[in-house]
């Protein structure tokens, strides 16, 4: 794949190419070539990584490399970003004209689109004040600053994960720590889930804070034994003997275009397990708070990640700010017709659902649960007093889900304020299909809440 | 077959004595333990250790105070091995609220940190993990320390294990991994192979050790911890035992044939073994009897204990599971 972009006087700039699944960034892991060298259209001139899939990206014309735009291994770059500059020779490879070709843009990492920025959650009736926007952080670099203030602040931190300080993990999460802590407190583990979690497990017994890093939780389910058992029912079947404050944190959720045994979302069975504790961050600014959080628990902390908001960024919470409590869920958005409590990338949705509906006349109140076990019940039970209405919106499959555990929930608690049956908007109750069409299909998106809220509030 | 004779292990009259009270101590144990539960005052699973005391006494013995040790659910020796009282594993496993766990774990979990004891696991092999996790620990923080992992031969041939093999010699840990070969595993053992090989072709060294005999075990305990603090990695010990009792006392099955157990206890029992050696050096009949009725004393004390505590408080339902915020 390649875009080149024609900047005049023979000089053409090699840009980064759409990426699969419509992914915001790549990282780049090597160059093939460095200034001076020859290239032909076919020739790969250097190799991104989107989450686990490698990028070739070919130079798409003939001529001489000037310079290398993004120098650094590890860079993260959008699409249509410029890499390198060629000083052209002869015409262009038809085939990559076809490509859409992009301005050149202002290198990364200010290229980026910013996302819209979630709404801060309202207290009380005082507005918060406008976030400073010149200060934002996306999701990867606020876990990165959780894990590195909570190593610089206790040693019994160390992170463990597939390629963590060789290649700063699968999403980048944890480059640089290796430089910043060593190959003592930043292990590369090998491929071996059932003894790695024992063996995180059996450390945090001994004393250790371990964060495990998943590349996918499909991988956890190679662990789950594991969690399960000696990580979530040592503590409670030893009277508190044994105390296991270990984190395992990775992406759960959509993995575009990898099929069912990768792209699945494991949220709701991990949080069936008394003894866990599941959180899964929505967005960039409560990100760092929450893993600190995680990592400060004095027991075991299911820390979920989603792919498609890694680059995803939100004004940066203060330095000072006060770390989540983990077990309570956010107010993002206040309304009175319908409640919508949504869980990860689903919280997205529900805010963009909110937006849509408020063009309806239908106001949406948006909670973002992001603690699922323990689950904070009494915020939804509260807002659908005031709403009469509950929508939720997760990715896992339909039985078992944490919505239709909330509408039980609700169902016993607060029968005599819902107006509405609670709707579950949740995937396809099917292993999530490969195909374009069939994975839109599979996956809960905007449209289904806003159908579900319309339904509820009888619009 | 065993590559260390009790011969070569200088002993003192008075360490003899006392494996001799702690392998009687573990056996008097397990003989209540079984008549509890034949009394109905015990439930569920409870697997007996006896025929396999010189295990854990001779490791026990060639461990340091700080050392760190892991097993499976047949546990009840290793608690008592590193000094946790009977009464409250007895009234653990009847359920009561004295129980070293609260009655919340029952026979196979039960845990003593303090006393480098980190349980107790249920599910067959998941403590090898965790164990090197122990050594990992040690490891990190620098600390002179070697974990004893035990498991079962029907174990032994688990991926977990395989894994934790190449974990623990990749990462050069402190550990002694032991196979406490009992040559059973209900409901029937993997087909034997050779056990030490599965470790080999990682590279960890390993020995094959009569675990009838407490001397030669704690040889070979010393030989493999030696190892371990030298920085030399981890080390595999293949205990060769007999387990005299079934699978568990719900499930006599995985026993071996009444006459094999017989002519083992006659000829090679750990605990005759020891009470003989110390016959031979002249210690008195009334002096081995003393021991035994102390023994004797203790477990009826701790199962007077056992039966008349009260159960956990209802209210102590939902105890250990804050996990979030302490
Ligand atoms: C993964 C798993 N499979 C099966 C069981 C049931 N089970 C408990 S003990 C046991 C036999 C294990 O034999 P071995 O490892 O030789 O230990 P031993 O009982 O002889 O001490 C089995 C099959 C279990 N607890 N865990
Ligand atoms: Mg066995």
């Amino acid at each position: 794949m390649s875009v080149a972009a024609k900047t005049g006087a023979g000089l053409v700039q090699i840009t980064v190419p759409d990426l699969p699944g419509g992914a915001a960034e790549a990282v780049l892991e090597r160059w093939h070539v460095g200034p001076g060298d020859q290239v032909t259209p076919e020739d790969v001139v250097a190799e991104v990584t989107v989450g686990r899939i490698r990028i070739e990206i070919e130079a798409g014309h003939s001529g001489l490399v000037e310079h290398l735009l993004a120098q650094a291994k590890g860079a993260v770059i959008a699409p249509g970003a410029p890499i390198a500059v060629i000083a052209a020779r002869g015409e262009p490879d038809a085939r990559r004209e076809m490509s859409p070709l992009r301005a050149a843009a202002a290198p990364c990492p200010d290229l980026a689109e910013p996302p819209r920025p979630f709404r801060s959650p309202a207290a009380g009736a005082a507005p918060p004040p406008e976030p400073d926007e010149t200060a934002r952080v996306s999701m990867r670099d606020a876990l990165r600053g959780a894990l590195v203030a909570e190593m610089r602040a206790d040693d019994s931190v160390l992170v463990l994960g597939e390629n963590a300080a060789e290649q700063g993990g699968a999403y980048k999460v944890l480059q640089g720590l290796a430089d910043m802590f060593g190959p003592r407190r930043v292990v590369d583990t090998p491929r071996l889930l059932q003894g790695v979690a024992g063996l995180a497990i059996g450390a945090a017994f001994a004393g250790l804070r371990p964060v495990v890093e998943l590349r996918s939780f499909s991988l956890a389910l190679q662990m789950i034994e594991q969690i399960v058992h000696s990580a979530a029912k040592t503590h409670y079947v030893t009277a508190g003997a044994l105390h296991c404050p270990v984190v395992f944190r990775g992406p759960t959720g959509l993995a575009a275009r990898s099929g069912a045994q990768h792209s699945q979302d494991v949220a709701a069975l991990f949080a069936r397990i008394p003894g866990l504790s599941v959180v899964q961050p929505s967005d960039a600014g409560d990100a760092g708070g929450l893993l600190r959080a995680a990592i400060r628990a004095p027991g075991p902390v299911i820390f979920l990640e989603h792919e498609l908001l890694y680059g995803s960024d939100a004004p940066a919470p203060a330095q000072d700010a006060p770390l989540p409590r983990i077990g309570a869920a956010r107010l993002l958005r206040e309304g009175k017709d319908v409640t919508i409590a949504a869980i990860g990338l689903g919280v997205r949705h529900a805010l963009d659902a909110a937006h849509a509906l408020e063009a309806d006349g239908i106001s949406a109140e948006v909670i973002d649960l992001r603690s699922l076990r323990p689950l904070d019940s009494a915020s939804v039970i509260q807002s659908v007093r005031k709403t009469g209405r509950c929508v939720t919106v997760e990715e896992g499959n339909p039985v078992g889900s944490i919505g239709d555990h909330l509408a039980g929930i609700l169902m016993r608690e607060a029968f005599d304020w819902l107006d509405a049956p609670v709707i579950s908007c949740t995937n396809a109750d099917v292993p999530m299909p490969y195909a374009a069409n069939l994975e839109q299909l599979a996956q809960v998106g905007v449209t289904d809440v806003i159908a579900a809220a319309r339904a509820v509030a009888y619009r | 077959m065993p590559s260390d004779t009790a011969a070569d292990a200088p002993v003192t009259t008075e360490e003899l004595t006392g494996f001799l009270r702690d392998m009687l101590l573990i056996r008097r144990f397990e003989e209540k333990a079984g008549q509890l539960y034949g009394m109905g005052l015990i439930g569920g699973f409870c697997h007996l250790y006896i025929g396999q005391e010189a295990v854990v006494t001779g490791l026990s013995a060639a461990a340091r105070p700080l050392d760190r040790s892991i097993t499976s659910y047949r546990s009840h020796g290793h608690l008592l091995a590193c000094g946790v009282p009977p009464a409250a594993i007895m009234a653990e496993l009847t359920g009561r609220a004295s129980g070293l766990s609260g009655g919340k774990g029952g026979s196979m979990h039960m845990a003593a940190p303090e006393r480098g004891f980190f349980g107790g696991h249920a599910i067959v092999g998941a403590q090898v993990p965790i164990g090197a996790g122990l050594a990992f620990a040690d490891r990190y923080a620098g600390e002179d320390r070697v974990s004893f992992v035990y498991y079962g031969d029907g174990a032994a041939q688990q991926g977990q294990i395989a894994e934790t093999y190449a974990l623990a010699q990749m990462w050069n840990l402190p550990m002694v991994f032991v196979i406490e070969n009992n040559r059973t595993a209900s409901p029937g053992s993997p087909k034997q192979v050779e056990l030490t090989a599965l470790a080999a072709a990682h590279g960890i060294a390993s020995e094959v050790v009569d675990g009838m005999d407490v001397l030669a075990v704690r040889q070979a305990g010393r030989r493999a911890a030696q190892r371990c603090r030298a920085g030399r990695g981890p080390a595999l010990l293949e205990m060769r035992t007999h387990r005299y009792r079934g699978h568990s006392l719900a499930d006599p099955a995985g026993q071996h044939s009444r006459d094999d157990t017989r002519r083992i206890r006659a000829e090679r029992d750990p605990v005759e073994h020891v009470r003989r050696r110390l016959r031979d050096r002249g210690t008195g009949e009334d002096t081995l009897k003393r021991i035994d009725d102390a023994v004797r004393e203790e477990i009826a004390e701790a199962a007077r204990l056992a039966r008349d505590a009260p159960e956990p408080r209802d209210d102590s339902l939902f105890d250990h599971l804050a996990m979030v915020q302490e």
